[in-house]
């Protein structure tokens, strides 16, 4: 997840904000540094045992010639997974490898256009549910615990919850829209390619967005009551106040829901293998890997695809901390 | 009844003879379609009686691709839970090394059985698995409906496009607005491989693979079956086929809304149930064939595996034993109508009587068309997919077949390289 920051101990820096300028450091300082570091130890050593060890695993796996039926034997075989130039004599010849293959292309940009599309729509919409629910009306706490629901629900289930309803014959979906009038004709949501991405997102939405929701309202409960009572004796519109006074103090909240989110999203599994399985449409990067991994006797070029989207995630990650000035470090203000 | 009073005869002689040396607990794991769970219940509780063992199923999703997947998990974890694994036909080439020879074991069965499905199973010498029952689907039609328009079952494809077409305008005009022409299994997973190569290969189009691993599926007779298929997408098929599995066609076959459905025999004792609103509507004729082409069937069948990490191979050998015994086969094809790998069973009376498809089926059996697994070995599963996205993405209107095909054979061939391995 977002650990590529967390696993970093506090810094001198860190420790120092509370003094003016450089100074040598103190003895209480060096002991404060020593029982940080020491503090952190059990978690580094747990964080390198699930987290580290199965990645440098998966990435040396993705340099040999791996097969699941025989690991042991694995040889390395250098970068031939992600790039290899087959030569066929008289000049011709054929790229193979990951980076070369079409289809996985296609995963990355399905993956990075659900991520991209849900996660806006289940921000704007978490955020308004946010609003609703931090108003005063009564029955919230049990509206509170009731929007929760979808979020409670195992995804596969809810998949296969969704699969049903969305049944092209016997579908509650269909059937409700036909009696509105608003399709002439029953759509095959999960099978037709117009709407197969679209039914994976509205899933997505529906359960997701209590989880934004539930993140941002924890944000607007930490914004001081008083500087709404200052606005309105101030005499602003409501939604100046919106724009000015609660978004800018939200934002952190939702900047981190969003990361959250967006980390989810990218590595999106389930959701897809269970209502859409085997669509180019649909194909994320983590199905790409899992059918390459044990479909396919391909357990080496499976890690490839593992490791190239830990990378691309990564730098997706990066990209966004980045251009979002995002302070998860906690330095403050 | 009798079956199960024979098989307590057999437990009691088994007891008193003091056959049951050793009890261990075992674990089978199979997939679940149609009511195959609980009939594999009952003849494990049968042999339990027998054998002094107990057996326990672990239940796995309907959908062969999906278990393909767990299933080389565990195998490849060394996984001991599981005793028993039930295969499917093009499963031997690829999960051969996890599994336990069974030649040996099996040798006085063996000749039992039809050779080419034993063949099937064989891997450089190696009997992978043991065969449970067969599979080769059939076109069911409804008697009452081609009867009501005067139409006979169709014996190629364009007939089958346009008595479906006929029947579904003319029913649905007279109010039965739900009524569909046709229903198949058009989701992208192992079983549009099955169905896209009837048509393909009843058009005179090959076998995507031929059996001296040539790529052969590239050709125009190929591109005009897709292309019929394309044609009926949104016209005699509903548009969700292009998601339909075998119990999602059968759910609308059997509540009585499709005039047609390809299907593997398990769907005939289901259909003929109580509970089916088409129970003595329907009959079954072998699939079309294409203009001047043979009408050709997908071999399907399930086997039986032994994990070589089980730590009851014994007990586990004698499970797959006594349920791909001809008594068993027997039993299985009276209740739920799966073919039986021993020939002599397709002459049997009583099985006649209770599954007639069953005893007609024969033929159809012997001259089932085989996926390629055997040629593409362990690339069998990826040239698979490569295959029923090719015919997926044209049926959803990507592309022309032509041209999915093309680009489907430059696939095979970067897959293949110099040699299937």
């Amino acid at each position: 997840m977002a650990n590529v920051q967390a696993g970093v101990p506090p810094t001198d820096k860190a420790l120092d904000v509370e003094r003016e300028g450089p100074r040598p450091r103190s003895d209480l300082s060096r002991q404060r540094l020593r029982s940080a570091w020491l503090f952190l130890a059990p978690m580094l050593l747990v964080l390198a045992l699930v987290a580290g060890w199965p990645l440098v695993k998966t990435i040396w796996f993705s340099l040999t010639n791996a097969s699941l039926s025989d690991l042991e034997g694995a040889e390395f075989v250098g970068l031939r997974n992600y790039w290899e130039y087959v030569d066929y004599g008289d000049g011709e010849g054929e790229y193979f490898g990951l980076l070369f293959d079409p289809q996985w292309w296609n995963a990355v940009y399905n993956t990075v256009y659900y991520s991209v599309i849900s996660v806006a729509i289940e921000t704007v919409l978490g955020l308004v549910f946010a609003l609703v629910l931090n108003a005063e009306f009564k029955g919230r706490a049990f509206v509170r615990a009731a929007v929760l629901i979808p979020w409670a629900i195992p995804t596969i289930v809810s998949a296969k919850m969704w699969a049903w309803m969305m049944n092209d014959q016997f579908g509650i979906l269909n059937d409700m829209l036909m009696t509105l009038g608003i399709i002439s004709s029953p759509v095959a949501w999960t099978a037709s390619p117009d709407t197969a991405m679209w039914a994976v997102i509205i899933v997505d939405v529906w359960k997701t967005t209590p989880f934004m929701a539930l993140l941002i309202l924890a944000g607007l409960q930490m914004v001081p009551g008083d500087v709404y009572e200052a606005a309105k004796i101030d005499g602003i519109h409501p939604v100046k106040v919106f724009w000015k006074v609660t978004l800018p103090l939200i934002r952190p909240a939702i900047l981190v829901a969003v990361i959250f989110r967006a980390l989810d999203a990218l590595r999106v599994f389930d959701l897809i293998y269970v209502l859409t399985p085997n669509n180019t449409q649909t194909k994320s990067m983590s199905v790409f890997a899992q059918e390459n991994l044990f479909q396919f006797d391909k357990f080496a070029y499976g890690s490839a695809a593992s490791t190239l989207l830990f990378l691309v995630i990564a730098f997706i990650t990066l990209f966004y901390i980045k251009i979002a000035r995002l302070d998860l470090g906690g330095r403050g203000n | 009844m009798k079956f199960r009073n024979m098989a307590v005869a057999v437990a009691a002689t088994a007891l008193m003879s003091g056959g049951a040396a050793k009890a261990d607990e075992l674990a089978l794991v199979a997939g679940s379609i149609g009511k195959d769970i609980s009939e594999l219940r009952m003849q494990l509780d049968a042999f339990e009686k027998e054998s002094g063992h107990t057996v326990k199923i672990v239940e796995m999703p309907a959908s062969t691709t999906d278990q393909f997947g767990q299933y080389r998990l565990w195998l490849s974890a060394g996984n001991e839970d599981v005793d028993v694994y039930r295969t499917d036909v093009i499963w031997a080439p690829q999960l051969a090394a996890s599994f336990v020879d069974l030649s040996e074991a099996m040798k006085d069965e063996i000749p039992k059985h039809n050779p080419s499905v034993i063949q099937s199973q064989t891997v450089d010498g190696k009997l992978v698995a043991f065969p449970m029952y067969t599979d080769a689907p059939a076109l069911y039609y409804r008697t009452d409906l081609l009867e009501k328009y005067g139409k006979e079952p169709p014996k190629t494809w364009a007939e089958l496009t346009e008595t479906a077409k006929e029947i579904q305008d003319k029913e649905r005009e007279a109010g039965n607005s739900q009524m569909n022409g046709f229903v198949f299994q058009g989701a992208p997973y192992e079983g549009l491989t099955c169905d896209a190569l009837e048509w393909v290969a009843s058009n005179g189009g090959g076998q995507i693979v031929s059996p001296d691993g040539e790529i052969t599926i590239n050709n125009e007779k190929a591109a005009e079956a897709i292309e019929m298929a394309k044609g009926w997408i949104g016209t005699i098929a509903p548009e969700g086929v292009l998601s339909y599995k075998e119990e999602e066609s059968r759910g609308v076959w059997q509540t009585g809304n499709a005039v047609f459905m390809r299907n593997w025999p398990y769907a005939y004792a289901l259909s003929a149930g109580d509970d089916s609103a088409v129970k003595g509507k329907f009959d079954v004729v072998p699939l079309p064939a294409g203009e001047g082409g043979k009408s050709a069937a997908c071999l399907g069948g399930w086997n039986l595996a032994v994990s070589k990490y089980s730590q009851h191979q014994d007990a586990a050998i004698a499970l797959v034993k006594f349920l791909g015994s001809e008594k068993a086969q027997k039993e299985r094809a009276m209740n739920t109508a799966r073919l039986p790998t021993v020939p002599s069973l397709y002459d049997d009376p009583e099985i006649a009587e209770a599954q007639p498809i069953v005893t007609r089926w024969g033929d159809v059996v012997e001259n089932a068309v085989p996926r390629p697994s055997a040629p593409t070995q362990k690339q069998y599963n990826e040239v698979s997919k490569e295959f029923w996205t090719a015919v997926n993405e044209t049926m959803s209107g990507r592309g022309s077949a032509a041209d999915n095909l093309d680009q489907l054979e430059k696939r095979l061939r970067r897959l293949k390289r110099s040699a299937w391995e």
